[in-house]
């Protein structure tokens, strides 16, 4: 499965499980004003993790802070490619 | 505030009056001394008077010999220091050296076996060699337990028999002949003050035995008679997984040393309908504070700040703060904190929450999990998901997380009943998070809960916990 549709289904579950209701997901959502707090964020991160053994944000390198969507879909995309 | 002692009551003459009453006992799984004969022995292979004023380490592999050279060396000796199982040789090095050790007392193994120390070694035994008995034991032993910290060196704790022993004025109907157990092993506070109510109430004692399960010890406490028994909520869980539990039918069920949750009384009242349950407040350095007997989580409110009893409580900064004539004198060795404040006050380093008329214990302050800023109790998360009918125990610690430092996740171990009724564990996994989501805070609620087949219980009876 596509790391974009993964990630898709996660934020639109997790989004669900908080009482959260989020706009029309397109790439230049800004994260901070999806609905999605940090928390949210962070239950987002961890099922990502665990799902695809992926965690950019915590990895050594230096990555910037995704500040739309679409930086945090790419993110992950550029994590698989060098994992 | 130091009040006029009457003259000292060493162990021995406290456990054996004068011509105790045949019946009377102590055992373990392997050998059973009756008090009648330990009156009239010993169990040490050294002649006494030549123990006068030493100060003495046990190091002992079983606690049937650990109890009598216990009885035997109050009044003796000027120090006596309980060697928990398992401690660490460079940690056993560390507590002799801090304890001026110049004796070891030993029934074979134990923590300081195979260890080239200067000191003499005496040992001791579960038979009673019948002998004169030293008429002084005036000599004010020093108890020193050390504590059961995950890491580091271990504090030493020093009390009198005095301080162990206290006014435990907990109101137990204390029958005539009380036979008591423990999950705890008796060189822990939890274990000795067991040990020391059932020896000074003329009383007798099962101990348990850490090489038996959980059934085997539960089938020889009833067998044994056991009236009185004591341990840990963890204790006390595996208890009930051992599905053992009719072996035995206690009058009186203690619980301590860990945060006691509604479920696992409400379990143990089904488990044993007729018997007294009663859950503690106990540590090594404050000594045994009170008793809930009521049946429900928590402590009175009413217990905070009453004057005029032998024990005054105080909730500051969110911690249980004790004072009592059970504290534990001071610490020994080059521990430069003080074990109490100048007020005379133990900081327990339990927090406290007032919930309605009651205070609930909600963990330890450096377990504390910190989301984003936002503090979560673990101990507090586990009571609402152990309250799920399915749920023997849980663990709920922080993962870490780049967004919010930490998240909140779960472990649970589901009753083998639950299990064999083929419910999907899907079900059961959203039926406690639904669980947690109506009782606490979203950032309370685990974001990954794990079935596992079992949890580790330290040695010292409470939940292990990796604080990180």
């Amino acid at each position: 499965m596509l790391i974009r549709t993964v990630i898709m289904e996660r934020v639109a579950m997790v989004a669900e499980q908080q009482g959260k209701h989020l706009p029309p997901l397109t790439d230049d959502l800004r994260l901070l004003d999806s609905g999605l707090d940090s928390l949210c964020i962070a239950i987002i991160v961890a099922n990502l993790d665990d799902e695809l053994g992926l965690d950019p944000l915590s990895s050594d390198e230096q990555v910037d802070f995704p500040v739309t969507l679409g930086d945090f879909i790419r993110l992950y995309e550029n994590a698989t490619a060098t994992a | 505030m130091q009040q006029q002692q009457p003259s000292r009551r060493s162990l021995r003459s406290l456990i054996a009056p004068e011509d105790p009453p045949p019946g009377r006992f102590i055992a373990d799984a392997h050998a059973r001394v009756s008090i009648h004969d330990f009156a009239r022995g010993n169990n040490l292979d050294a002649n006494l008077e030549s123990l006068r004023g030493r100060c003495v380490l046990i190091s002992t592999a079983r606690q049937l010999p650990t109890a009598l050279a216990l009885a035997e060396l109050d009044g003796i000796a000027r120090r006596m220091i309980l060697c928990t199982p398992g401690l660490a040789p460079s940690h056993v090095a560390s507590v002799m050296a801090d304890a001026g050790v110049d004796t070891i007392v030993t029934d074979g193994p134990g923590a300081a076996r195979n260890l080239g120390y200067n000191a003499r070694v005496v040992t001791c035994n579960d038979r009673i060699v019948a002998g004169a008995q030293p008429s002084d034991r005036s000599v004010e032993t020093e108890w020193v337990l050390l504590t059961s910290g995950t890491t580091g060196r271990p504090k030493m704790a020093v009390h009198t028999l005095q301080s162990l022993i206290g006014p435990l004025s907990d109101g137990v109907a204390v029958q005539k002949a009380p036979v008591w157990s423990t999950f705890y092993d008796i060189r822990r506070y939890g274990g000795l003050t067991i040990l020391l109510r059932a020896l000074a109430g003329g009383g007798s004692m099962v101990f348990s035995d850490a090489e038996e399960t959980v059934a085997a010890f539960l089938a020889r406490a009833g067998a044994g008679g056991v009236t009185h028994i004591s341990g840990t909520p963890s204790h006390w869980r595996r208890a009930l997984m051992s599905g053992a539990t009719a072996n035995m039918s206690p009058g009186y069920v203690r619980l301590s040393g860990e945060a006691c949750d509604q479920a696992i009384l409400d379990k143990l009242r089904q488990a044993f309908p007729s018997a007294n349950l009663a859950h503690a407040f106990a540590s090594t350095e404050a000594g045994v504070a009170f008793d809930v007997r009521d049946g429900q989580a928590g402590f009175p409110a009413s217990l905070i700040d009453r004057d005029g009893g032998d024990v005054t409580l105080r909730v500051e900064d969110g911690s249980l703060r004790i004072r009592s004539s059970r504290v534990a004198m001071r610490y020994l060795g080059d521990h430069t904190r003080p074990l109490a404040d100048a007020a005379g006050f133990v900081d327990t380093g339990d927090m406290v929450e007032l919930r309605a008329d009651r205070y609930h214990f909600v963990g330890r302050r450096e377990g504390i999990i910190n989301v984003g800023g936002r503090k979560v109790h673990p101990e507090a998360v586990e009571a609402v998901i152990n309250q799920h009918p399915a749920v023997r125990m849980s663990r709920v610690s922080g993962r870490t997380s780049p967004i919010t430092g930490a998240i909140v996740v779960a472990e649970m171990v589901v009753a083998p009943s639950h299990l064999a009724r083929g419910d999907s564990s899907a079900t059961l996994r959203s039926e406690v998070l639904r669980l947690c989501q109506e009782r606490l805070a979203s950032h309370e609620v685990p974001v990954t809960l794990r079935q596992v087949p079992s949890l580790d219980i330290a040695a010292s009876g409470k939940l292990v916990r990796n604080h990180a």
